[in-house]
């Protein structure tokens, strides 16, 4: 059972739905409050969707400065997997966590519909559950999701193989390449724009969600994150 | 504080002086102002002037309505809060309770749509989230003038974009709602705003403020000159000068919103507070007011107190500014701290601004001054009440009695179907729902694009389905029977669901009571939904009367907008409306008549709105909705879905096209040659006539599907089968046919507001 | 030490799709202004910043705008600090 933080920045709307989801895929997840500095030892960090403060300035401008993702960025850095979904895609991209960044909608409207995405790295902590290739129905519910990025580094997410989920068909908001979700190069950090913990279960439609985080649970999981443990504030490998 | 107690109060230093032209400014007529100094036995302050006018204004104090408004049942068994607090509670099963209440904006939203509609989105919200209840749907009832007219297409635009991004950032998902496009209101938008919440029953407060000595808190944002008057303003004829008047006009802030919610919940678990108040129509003057008069208390507050958006602010000012995401907290006297403490953790402040005392007044002051001083329950109960003359419009009843005239050579039946499904009101309402996030909180069990919406409660095996009705053409031609019409069909929505309807919000939406067919249109249709609610056990909770939507051009169609909540009992088994598997059996329950009065068919092919609507038989429709509930329940149906615009034909066009992300529609064969001779084929296909619905069900169950209809004295006819995916929509009539391929309807009715709105 | 107003202008980057940039300017055509073009939508901040010197002002202002104010990925941003500092303490203009 790895122990999965939530954290709930003010403005966070998507934080219960993900922290159900967790559970029923057998995590123990629990929140973390955006001033605390403490992920009491996560094996995972999920930063859910929302509108961090609004989305006022550019989405996850501000929240990238809550005093808790000075302790997301280091977890990282000793390997530990980051998940950030929509808005905490968003989030990620402005802390320099993830390449590019998300911008508004090419159609100018926030758009709340079910599409379609294809899985492009299964090799990542979040999608190990999942087969390259395969095609998932998910949902998106967002205005600033026309993923960008320059040349060099699509480049760089192309040879490293950094895409993760792709659109199928329909392009929702004319990101580049369409790039629904992409990993950093060391492959612990994932950033996706459609709300896998929206379809988690038969009554919602479908489940090609849950597997996001039954990976989470997955021994097989490419990261080592359950020999990562934050010791006095540290991260140490053990 | 204590020292002036009782001797009246003061003006403010740069009070304007009392004239009977300011009184008349503020919308109070001369009777109404003696009655004023009557109750305080002297002239009024500047201050007082403009509570009397916001609380005795049509929006606060229902004096036009209350006597009609009287006659709604409103007990059952279910009902755990009825009409007077923020929103109205029906009990569900586990200890679970369901809040919901519906609201008008339709002023600011006229004016400024944007911020008009987000703001409303935002009152609904607090009224929901102030009674413990966690907002999980968002509904909107929405009427415009055709989008054919650019402004009618800016409102429109402006709306949706202001619902949207307000609900989107609060996270509460859109559910359902509807939209109409008539000439009647154009200039005239309505943006009717439903808010439904889940609370369990033992954490139900009321906003009845209560404990001499406990403190009243300012909680959320600052308090600026935004939208002074807001309540008088709705309580008036829509003018040129109206235009000029867009610094009343609130600007919403959903962000503070969101957090309001999670610091109220908070607040309200913590058992710290005794009452909690949005400071919404008429702000700090009507949250006060009412919450001391609801307790039967007086309160006492020191305005200067009051955080402030901008320095120089007078008692006036303060008492009537209707910014938003502000809430009024009574806490328990030894629990400020405590209350401060909740509210910094959500970056929001609570200050201490006044008390609760025991001699009953309604007292304000600026530091020592007694600005106000009233007696609290007077001001809120002794609001005059008006019984207004009600005489039908003698033009209504010749429409009724009207035939429209026999126009050029009437076009085939697949064309006049596919003309009905091009009009806005009856085409996919995709470009909307589509920009409101309708599937946070991840409990959607049935999106936006069916009959109703239905979601689940966690960790239950219940849901609740969500609806709001109204066809205002009936109400226009025979109000009693609209009225009944918009409650019945409703019901119908709900239980196609497979849910139990339990109780209804409404949203009554009219011209200027003072004019007789304006209120006997009002007096009438609230007669058919009174006797509606009690046919089909659906009390009535709440709801928000909302006159004066008038403007140069005449009165608006008379709206009477009916929210509806159901209980699924097994959310598992909740029936979507589209066909989803060919082979399947399709029965057409209910009876139709010739009943082409006030329908889609004349509106859309003759421009004629007239002749006399479709009876509601409300036994009938009592019958039906048992029987949809009892199939759901068995689970025996794959599909449902009521019919009513554009009659059976636009149903089943409906069951065939199937929702919007499905790659492709179903074809559906449809034998109606046996329905009654004297019927024309625009009969059989367009007549509106009530008590209908349209089902599928697997051919195995088809006759377990025929006895229980039986059983519950329901007409059911086995009209043919469900055909291949992206096949042919055949209707077969005695005298003429419709058969064109699925996929040409779907074209015409997903890119019918699209097409108009240039996308 | 004074008080400069700075005003900052954020733009999105001239090679990425600014697509209200494009809704504006089709907008515009269908109101008759068929002469406009290249149209572009950024941000427009106003601030007051306390500094000894307009230059060090200038200084802080871009370094806000490196940290928060715009994204250095999608934005460009320039900085004109007002020429008439006032003294501290004075109102602003």
């Amino acid at each position: 059972m790895k122990r999965v933080a939530v954290v709930v920045f003010p403005g966070s709307n998507c934080d219960a739905d993900t922290l159900d989801a967790a559970q029923a895929a057998g995590s123990d997840a629990y929140y973390v409050w955006h001033r605390d500095t403490d992920l009491q030892q996560a094996d995972v960090v999920v930063l859910p969707g929302g509108f961090s403060y609004g989305d006022y300035l550019r989405s996850g401008a501000i929240a990238r400065f809550s005093p808790v993702m000075a302790a997301v960025a280091e977890h990282t850095r000793a390997g530990g997997p980051v998940l950030g979904i929509c808005n905490g895609f968003q989030i990620l991209c402005e802390a320099g966590l993830l390449p590019g960044a998300l911008m508004r909608n090419a159609g100018l409207k926030f758009l709340s519909r079910p599409v379609r995405v294809r899985v492009e790295a299964a090799d990542t902590p979040f999608t190990c559950r999942y087969e390259r290739g395969e095609e998932l129905v998910v949902p998106i519910a967002h205005g600033d999701g026309r993923y960008v990025a320059d040349q060099k580094t699509l480049a760089e997410l192309r040879a490293n193989a950094q895409v993760v989920w792709r659109y199928v068909g329909d392009n929702p908001n004319s990101s580049v390449d369409g790039i629904a979700g992409v990993c950093n190069a060391a492959r612990n950090v994932v950033g996706i724009m459609p709300h896998p913990e929206r379809r988690n279960a038969p009554a919602l439609g479908g489940q090609d969600g849950a597997r996001v985080f039954l990976s989470m649970e997955a021994r097989n999981a490419t990261q080592p994150a359950s020999d990562v443990r934050a010791v006095g504030g540290r991260h140490l490998r053990v | 504080m204590t020292g002036s107690r009782g001797k009246g109060a003061t003006p403010f230093p740069g009070d304007p002086p009392i004239t009977p032209r300011l009184v008349q400014e503020h919308n109070l007529t001369e009777a109404e102002y003696r009655r004023i100094e009557g109750m305080l036995g002297r002239r009024p302050t500047f201050a007082e002037l403009g509570i009397f006018s916001a609380l005795w204004s049509e929006h606060c104090s229902y004096k036009h309505s209350k006597p009609i408004l009287k006659t709604f049942p409103t007990t059952g068994p279910h009902v755990v809060q009825g009409p007077g607090e923020n929103a109205g509670v029906l009990r569900l099963p586990d200890g679970w309770a369901v809040a919901f209440k519906i609201e008008s904006h339709n002023h600011p939203s006229a004016v400024e749509p944007y911020q008009g509609a987000a703001t409303g989105a935002g009152g609904i919200l607090r009224d929901v989230f102030t009674m413990g209840a966690r907002p999980v749907a968002l509904l909107n009832s929405l009427r415009f003038g055709p989008l054919e007219e650019p402004r009618n297409r800016y409102l429109f635009a402006g709306v949706v974009r202001g619902i949207g991004d307000y609900g989107n950032c609060v996270g509460v998902p859109t559910l359902g709602g509807e939209v109409d496009f008539a000439s009647g209101y154009s200039g005239n938008p309505l943006v009717n705003a439903m808010c439904v919440g889940l609370l369990k029953e033992r954490e139900l407060i009321t906003a009845a403020a209560h404990g001499v000595g406990n403190v009243l808190l300012a909680v959320g944002a600052r308090t600026g000159r935004d939208g002074i008057h807001g309540a008088s303003f709705a309580s008036e004829e829509l003018t040129h000068e109206s235009e000029q008047r867009r610094p009343q006009v609130q600007v919403g802030d959903p962000f503070t919103e969101k957090l309001l919610l999670e610091a109220s919940l908070e607040l309200i678990h913590s058992g710290h507070i005794v009452a909690i108040q949005d400071m919404g129509a008429a702000g700090l003057t009507s949250s006060s007011a009412e919450m001391a008069a609801r307790g039967g208390v007086g309160v006492e507050i020191d305005l200067s107190l009051v955080p402030t958006r901008e320095p120089g602010m007078t008692p006036y000012e303060i008492l009537l500014s209707e910014s938003q995401e502000r809430m009024l907290v009574v806490a328990k006297a030894d629990r400020v701290a405590e209350v401060q403490a909740i509210a910094a953790k959500w970056e929001l402040t609570a200050t201490p601004i006044g008390r609760v005392t025991a001699d009953g007044y309604y007292r304000a002051t600026w530091k020592q001054q007694v600005v106000v001083e009233i007696p609290g329950q007077r001001l809120i109960e002794d609001c005059p009440v008006y019984h207004p003359e009600a005489a039908e419009d003698p033009a209504i009843a010749k429409l009724r009695s009207a035939c429209p005239s026999p126009a050029s050579p009437l076009p085939s039946p697949d064309e006049a179907l596919l003309r009905l499904l091009d009009h806005p009101s009856l085409a996919s309402k995709r470009w909307l729902f589509e920009q409101y996030d309708s599937t946070v909180q991840a409990s959607t069990v049935i999106a936006p694009g069916g009959d109703a919406g239905v979601v689940r409660v966690r960790n239950a095996e219940f849901g609740i389905a969500v609806t709001t009705d109204c066809n205002s053409r009936y109400v226009l031609l025979n109000p009693y029977e609209g009225g009944k019409a918009a409650v019945a069909e409703a019901a119908r929505n709900i239980a196609c669901t497979g849910a139990r309807p339990l109780g209804i919000t409404d949203c009554l939406n009219f011209g200027s009571p003072e004019r007789p067919a304006v209120f006997y249109q009002f007096r009438e249709a609230c007669r058919g939904i009174a006797d509606a609610c009690r046919a089909l056990s659906t009390p009535v909770t709440g709801g928000n009367v909302s006159f004066y939507n008038e403007s140069p051009t005449g009165a608006v169609d008379p709206t009477p907008v009916v929210g509806m909540v159901g209980l699924v009992s097994r959310v598992d088994r909740a029936v979507p409306s589209h066909a989803r598997q060919p082979g399947d059996v399709v029965f057409i329950f209910g009876d139709t008549r010739p009943e082409l009065g006030g329908s889609a068919l004349w509106e859309c092919l003759h421009g004629f709105v007239g002749g006399e609507p479709p009876a509601v038989d409300l036994a009938t429709e009592r019958r039906l909705v048992d029987l949809l509930v009892a199939g759901a329940e068995a689970g025996l149906f794959r599909s449902a879905h009521d019919c009513s615009q554009g009659g059976l034909g636009v149903a089943v066009a409906e069951v065939a096209m199937g929702g919007p992300y499905q790659p492709a529609g179903f074809g559906l064969d449809i034998d109606l040659t046996s329905y009654a001779i004297r019927l024309t084929p625009y009969d059989v296909l367009f007549s509106e006539s009530h008590g209908r619905a349209v089902i599928t069900c697997p051919p195995e169950r088809a006759s377990a599907v025929l006895a229980l209809a039986q059983e519950h004295g329901v007409p059911a006819h086995r009209a043919g089968a469900v055909g291949p995916e992206n096949g042919v929509l055949r209707v077969r009539l005695r005298d003429g046919a419709i058969e064109q391929p699925v996929a040409r309807f779907r074209e015409v009715y997903f890119e019918a507001i699209p097409r108009r709105m240039g996308d | 030490m004074g008080a400069f107003r700075v005003e900052i202008r954020v733009m999105p980057r001239a090679s990425l799709l600014d697509p209200q940039g494009q809704a504006v300017e089709h907008a515009l055509h269908a109101l008759g202004f068929a002469e406009a073009a290249n149209v572009r939508v950024g941000k427009h901040l106003v601030l007051e910043v306390t500094a000894p010197t307009k230059e060090e002002a200038a200084v802080r202002a871009r370094t806000m705008c490196d940290r928060l104010l715009a994204n250095p990925v999608t934005e460009d941003f320039s900085v004109a600090v007002d020429t008439a500092g006032r003294p501290e303490g004075s109102p602003l203009g």
